[in-house]
């Protein structure tokens, strides 16, 4: 398929490729699962914001609050027409995936809210995976410890993908949301939505994806998915750190509680009560990451302009070219999806014998070769195969096949030095 | 390649051979040590006997070749030595790993210890160097309480 999109060209907007590692070492960045690589549009939008723009978002009377405001709330547009929001108000700005995912737990069981989907009754569960992230995981946890509610979860199969044999008794009557991720940040794994969906709505439960994975990646559209919450962070999407984002349906949002109470997020306030501004604002207290949320409009400006359909079908290629040059490493063994099937550009593996630190160290040292090796934040999936820690190499639209080589070299290194 | 320094010969050896490995009785204190950065970890059991003397030390765990090597060599070091000897050798090793490279070791305290020198140099490897260290320091205290 010939989607005009050159891998070279997009190299040369990512100023850090070109630099050279100590010792004249080229950079080989295979970690983006981690965090992504900064683009000169996103560098540049943000200078100049701060150098000629810079001004208090939504309190200033002046021509530079004016002009920050207006910046931080196209932003907002951006990123709605990004994710397909039905409605800009629906986009708030969080610090992180994290934060997003903690204030959607927030609003269950919490006596402010009166809707009774987020109403939390003894017997009540809450259903999440095995493969989650952290973020995923204990914000559920804490909710659970707080109202008394049951978290449940989906296993794992041991292909890496989520065991759906049982949906219909993990995901009841008594399921108040069910939060998975669409793109699993170990297995590449991307989950099947639909079917889950289908039993959340089944059963009046609401849905919940992390989206930290997937939308930096592939094309994600909220309303087409049907979900009712989506969360994702901007470092992981090409812009900077610090910015993240909760998309919630409109309705949802306006029976949730503030999560945060400070500047900017009332609309009244007397000495023992406050009213509240309209969503989003009212999930924005205090002086937002301005520069920012601009700079995360500037990412979703520049992958919109390089095509979500273009990154995905490269990303799939070098997955593709990897599993098959990774497979003919003796004693390597991927921990996930060994097809391209509903699989992202993330690829974890074990070395028989070798530790992954040590794995990462060397393949550093020698190589250039920048992986993430450890749990990756996931340590109940690491416990669910049995092994403490894997070394993961995850690709972005930047990468290339050569560096796919570079890393099968430092990984034969690696075996010569443990021999 | 400043990495390969770190993975001393020596290094590797205890790792793919390593001494002293698995649990034994008798023991006086049993600690368990984890490194959650990482997931390293060991469990140590230390037996002292009369005048003070280390009469031995076992252990088990998982982890980096630097961490479980660690472990090896402090068994070599520290069985037959007295608590008090072997507390000055811990001492100079937890000194020698926070110095960041900026010290010489002492190889008369180190012995094959010295050869996690390198380690030095990179600050998220240094817990997994003292990993064992640690666990040490702490069965002994705990044996003597």
């Amino acid at each position: 398929m010939n989607t005009g999109f050159d891998v070279e060209r997009v190299r040369k907007d990512f100023p850090v490729l070109s630099r050279e590692l100590p010792g004249g070492r080229p950079l080989v960045y295979l970690d983006s699962g981690n965090s992504a690589q900064k683009p000169t549009q996103v560098i540049d939008v943000m200078r100049e914001h701060l150098a000629v723009h810079y001004a208090n978002v939504g309190r200033a009377m002046h021509v530079l609050g004016s002009e920050s405001t207006e910046a931080y709330e196209a932003a907002r547009d951006k990123i709605a027409a990004f994710v397909g929001a039905p409605s800009r108000d629906e986009i708030v700005f969080t610090k992180n995936a994290s934060e997003a995912l903690n204030l959607v737990a927030y609003a269950f069981g919490n006596p402010m809210n009166t809707d009774p989907r987020f109403r939390i009754e003894p017997g009540d569960e809450i259903v999440i995976s095995e493969m989650e992230h952290h973020s995923n995981i204990v914000p559920w946890q804490l909710l659970a410890q707080r109202t008394g509610v049951t978290l449940r979860w989906f296993s794992v199969t041991d292909e890496g993908r989520l065991d759906l044999s049982n949906l219909d008794e993990l995901v009841t009557e008594r399921t108040k949301i069910v939060s998975i991720a669409h793109q699993s940040n170990v297995l590449g794994t991307v989950n099947p939505v639909a079917q889950v969906l289908a039993r959340a709505r089944q059963v009046g439960a609401l849905t919940m994806l992390d989206g930290s994975q997937s939308v930096p990646h592939r094309p994600v559209d909220v309303a087409a998915l049907g979900v009712d919450f989506l969360a994702f962070t901007g470092h992981k999407a090409v812009g900077p750190s610090g910015i993240g984002v909760l998309w919630a349906r409109g309705e949802l949002l306006d029976a949730m509680p503030p999560f945060l109470g400070g500047g900017e997020m009332i609309e009244a306030v007397w000495m023992d009560r406050s009213t509240y501004a309209p969503a989003p604002h009212k999930f924005e207290a205090g002086t937002p990451p301005i520069v920012e949320a601009v700079g995360l409009g500037a990412a979703v400006d520049y992958l919109s302009g390089i095509g979500m359909e273009a990154i995905a079908e490269h990303e799939r290629e070098l997955t593709g070219y990897a599993l098959e040059a990774l497979g003919e490493i003796p004693g390597l063994r991927v921990i996930g999806p060994q097809t391209l099937e509903e699989r992202g550009g993330t690829v974890s593996f074990t070395l028989e014998g070798i530790h992954p630190h040590d794995v990462g160290q060397i393949l550093d040292d020698n190589f250039g070769v920048a992986v993430r090796v450890g749990h990756h934040c996931a340590r109940p999936l690491h416990l669910r195969f049995g092994i403490p820690a894997t070394t993961r190499a995850s690709f972005y639209l930047y990468n290339t096949p050569a560096e796919i080589d570079a890393l099968v070299r430092g990984l034969h290194h690696v075996q010569k030095v443990f021999a | 390649m400043i990495a390969e320094s770190m993975y001393q010969e020596l290094i590797l050896e205890h790792y793919k051979h390593p001494q002293g490995r698995g649990l034994r009785d008798p023991y006086d204190a049993e600690v368990h040590h984890v490194n959650p950065t990482c997931g390293d970890e060991i469990t140590m059991r230390v037996k002292v006997g009369d005048g003070g003397k280390v009469e031995d030390v076992s252990y088990d765990g998982q982890g980096c070749s630097i961490s479980q090597a660690a472990a090896s060599v402090l068994y070599e070091l520290t069985t037959g030595s007295t608590v008090e000897e072997t507390l000055a050798v811990v001492e100079e090793f937890t000194r020698l790993m926070q110095s960041r490279g900026q010290i010489e070791a002492d190889e008369d305290v180190l012995g094959d210890a010295v050869a996690f020198a390198g380690v030095a140099k990179f600050p998220a490897r240094v817990k997994c160097a003292l990993l064992a260290w640690m666990a040490y320091k702490d069965a002994v205290v705990r044996s003597t309480e």
